[in-house]
């Protein structure tokens, strides 16, 4: 009764803007009101200089020709494509270096974060130093580091090092044999999905079966034998529909096969190396923060060692990792940018770089080269999010 | 909370409002310098030396403006810019004025809100080899790669050269023309092509220049010249006489050593217009008459400039070509004080 009172006095003798709930709510509105009006005024402040001073605005330069070439291309370009084209092929190019680079340090750092674990002295130690090392060094150094350390020692085209007649490696990059599909090769391809299929379903019917029975089944070994088996059967059976093209070696340079271009590599190992520093220390962590007892409770149980560290270990070590995983993820992702610094065409080379100046309009390549950074961030953050809401410990 | 909030509001429309900058002359004389945008190292052009001073034949017109403005040639301050950088620093107002190796185009003088004030540097655009690739015409280059600097012409005279003889490359691109010249030093390129006069600067950067030599071709056509924003008509005007007044004064014989008996002593009146004892006004661009007598006075004539940072004099040693005086074989040409 009394609280009743209370309430029928605030709305009666209280003014409006005296009541806290109308207050948060007015503030919170005038607030964002207040940062639209901001943001709309740079905005407007931004186009009218702009126009003031005869610069031109707009996204209508991306479909202009762009006039240059690129070193590398994922997809068909060259001149005549436009400064449109140039953002996609950048575009590509940051994606390949950055999915290459985030395998590479995951599984240098997994390997790494076990070894610095090892009771063997030497290999902790080494591991040790890796970590150290590679993590106190500023990347743009390291990135130079390997681009001339990768350059330097490496003979010219004419004095390539060749093993058979179909690997070369020289200072212009690595030259390999490339897979060329034949007519008739898709049956193989439809073969490796029936397999993928297949080994998916295998693996369900497996896991139900141990619930129900507690009957293990060879998973692993029988499902590598159907996926790489099955496709190789059908490929030899259909007669081998695909030829290997031969790098070989015209007037300046190799022409033809596969070619890794001394950038990429000197970009992805460096990535690589100084991520997987700073992962190896996450699955440290990781490891580390399951309690010993955990160990020794399973080992209680009849668990085998092996069986202990991937039933009982990983899986809760994973949770402490997931998160630091995603943070260096990110890091990888948004230091590929410096691949400027060496040449790569990556994003900001071609298209923050050479197609910013060539157009002029600063502001709109900027815009959309943050807006894809960001993009990318938010897409690898949404993923490592989800996966590691699946590794939660979930109780029951 | 609430008015922090609309201080920083204030503050953001304080800055925002500074951005729209007055007259330039006006700026530059109220803070006491010209702050002048130069590349990160090219010598002859513009380059630093040991002791941190600038000099180089673009350097040389930062100072041809200031010693108009304050009578002092060294009251300039330098931003050293890449390729890429050098037209957002100028259209953001960073720098009062651009002169940096950077080729006059069509797209730049009219899209970019820049207006090219002259040409202090014909060039052409030429290719670099080393001595053992064996090559003597870029013709026979089909398939070779090439070090280039990122956001030039030169990346686009490139790609129009390869394309119209129906021949393939391959571009590697830098930010600094230092990176360009390790790069071509380390082997990653065949060849390294920029303008006629960077190779010749960037020839001497290498350990053994000897090794190196540029091709015949010249493939395109790059009059270099000081860029200001478009919008202020005055300094627009200061910068271009500035370099008009020394390939005038070139023309007329005036030189840095001769410039104070012939104040005193000559009858003839176009120096005298040059030098501002009659005739013309200095403050028709808001300057001391004797604007023109102090560019020759502590910078030179053109002639001066030209043989001191890229001549044969120096280390670059160019032959005069395309950038002697019209009167001597050349296309330097200044419309007349008067």
């Amino acid at each position: 009764m009394t609280s009743d009172e209370s309430e029928t006095v605030s709305t009666t003798k209280v003014p409006l803007w005296r009541q806290p709930v109308f207050r948060a709510v007015l503030f919170q509105v005038l607030l964002v009101l207040g940062i639209l009006a901001f943001g709309g005024f740079l905005l407007d402040n931004t186009l009218r200089n702009m126009e003031q001073r005869g610069i031109t605005t707009g996204f209508g330069f991306l479909s202009n020709e762009a006039g240059f070439g690129i070193l590398q291309s994922l997809i068909a370009y060259d001149e005549t494509y436009t400064y449109g084209r140039t953002f996609l092929v950048g575009l590509l190019n940051t994606l390949l270096v950055a999915g290459l680079g985030i395998v590479f340090a995951t599984l240098l750092g997994f390997f790494i974060g076990v070894a610095r674990l090892s009771h063997n002295w030497l290999v902790a130690r080494l591991a040790t130093i890796y970590i150290e090392a590679f993590r106190n060094i500023p990347l743009l150094l390291q990135i130079m580091f390997w681009y001339f350390a990768v350059l330097r020692p490496l003979p010219g085209p004419r004095q390539s090092l060749g093993m058979g007649d179909s690997v070369f490696l020289n200072n212009r990059g690595l030259f390999l044999p490339k897979p060329v599909a034949d007519d008739g090769f898709g049956v193989v391809l439809v073969a490796l999905m029936i397999a993928l299929v297949a080994v998916f379903l295998m693996v369900r019917w497996a896991r139900r079966r141990q619930e129900e029975t507690g009957r293990q089944f060879p998973v692993v070994s029988l499902g590598l034998l159907v996926v790489v088996g099955l496709p190789l059967l059908v490929f030899w059976l259909s007669g081998k529909p695909m030829h290997w093209e031969y790098p070989e070696l015209k007037g300046f340079n190799f022409r033809g096969g596969l070619e890794v271009i001394p950038e990429l590599a000197a970009l992805v190992l460096a990535l690589s190396i100084y991520t997987g520093a700073f992962i190896a220390e996450a699955v440290r962590s990781g490891i580390q923060a399951v309690s010993h007892g955990q160990t020794e409770a399973a080992f209680a149980l009849g668990l085998r060692p092996r069986v202990t560290l991937k039933l009982v270990i990983i899986p809760q070590a994973m949770r402490v990792i997931i998160p630091q995983l995603t943070s260096q993820y990110l890091n990888l992702t948004k230091n590929s940018s410096l691949a400027t610094a060496i040449g790569y065409p990556d994003l900001v080379n071609v298209f923050a770089g050479t197609t910013l100046n060539q157009t002029g309009q600063a502001v709109e390549v900027i815009a959309m080269t943050m807006g894809v950074y960001l993009l990318i961030s938010l897409v690898i953050s949404m993923f490592m999010n989800w996966y590691n809401k699946r590794k939660l410990l979930v109780e029951r | 909370m609430y008015k922090k909030w609309m201080a920083g509001l204030g503050a953001g429309l304080i800055v925002a409002a500074s951005v729209q900058a007055g007259p330039t002359l006006e700026a530059v004389k109220k803070k006491g310098f010209v702050q002048c945008g130069v590349s990160t190292g090219l010598p002859g052009f513009s380059a630093a030396d040991d002791t941190g001073k600038f000099t180089g034949i673009d350097v040389d017109m930062c100072r041809a403006v200031a010693a108009a403005i304050f009578g002092d040639a060294d009251k300039v301050k330098y931003t050293p810019l890449t390729a890429k950088e050098r037209f957002t620093a100028l259209q953001s107002g960073e720098i009062d004025m651009l002169p940096r190796n950077t080729t006059w185009t069509y797209t730049r003088d009219t899209s970019l809100g820049l207006n090219f004030t002259g040409v202090n540097y014909y060039d052409g655009q030429g290719f670099l080899v080393t001595r053992n690739l064996g090559v003597k015409s870029a013709l026979e280059m089909d398939g070779a790669s090439f070090c280039i600097q990122a956001g030039t012409t030169t990346e686009l005279n490139l790609a129009d050269y390869f394309r119209s003889n129906k021949m393939q490359y391959t571009p590697i691109t830098f930010d600094t023309s230092d990176q360009t010249i390790k790069a071509f030093e380390a082997g990653r390129c065949d060849a390294l092509t920029s303008d006629q006069s960077q190779l010749y600067a960037l020839r001497i950067k290498l350990q053994d220049p000897s090794s190196a030599m540029v091709l015949p071709e010249v493939i395109s056509k790059e009059p270099l010249g000081p860029v200001v924003r478009q919008g202020d008509d005055e300094w627009f005007n200061i910068v271009k006489w500035s370099l008009y007044a020394m390939i005038n004064a070139e023309e007329l014989g005036v030189t840095s050593a001769n410039v104070d008996t012939m104040k005193g002593s000559t009858t003839d009146p176009n120096v005298r217009r040059l030098l501002g004892l009659e005739g013309v006004k200095g403050e028709w661009m808001g300057l001391p008459d004797n604007w023109g007598y102090s560019i020759i006075k502590m910078v030179g004539n053109y002639g001066e400039a030209f043989e001191r940072n890229v001549g044969m004099g120096s280390p670059l040693g160019i032959s005069r070509g395309l950038n002697a005086l019209w009167s001597k074989g050349g296309i330097q040409y200044a419309p007349p004080v008067r």
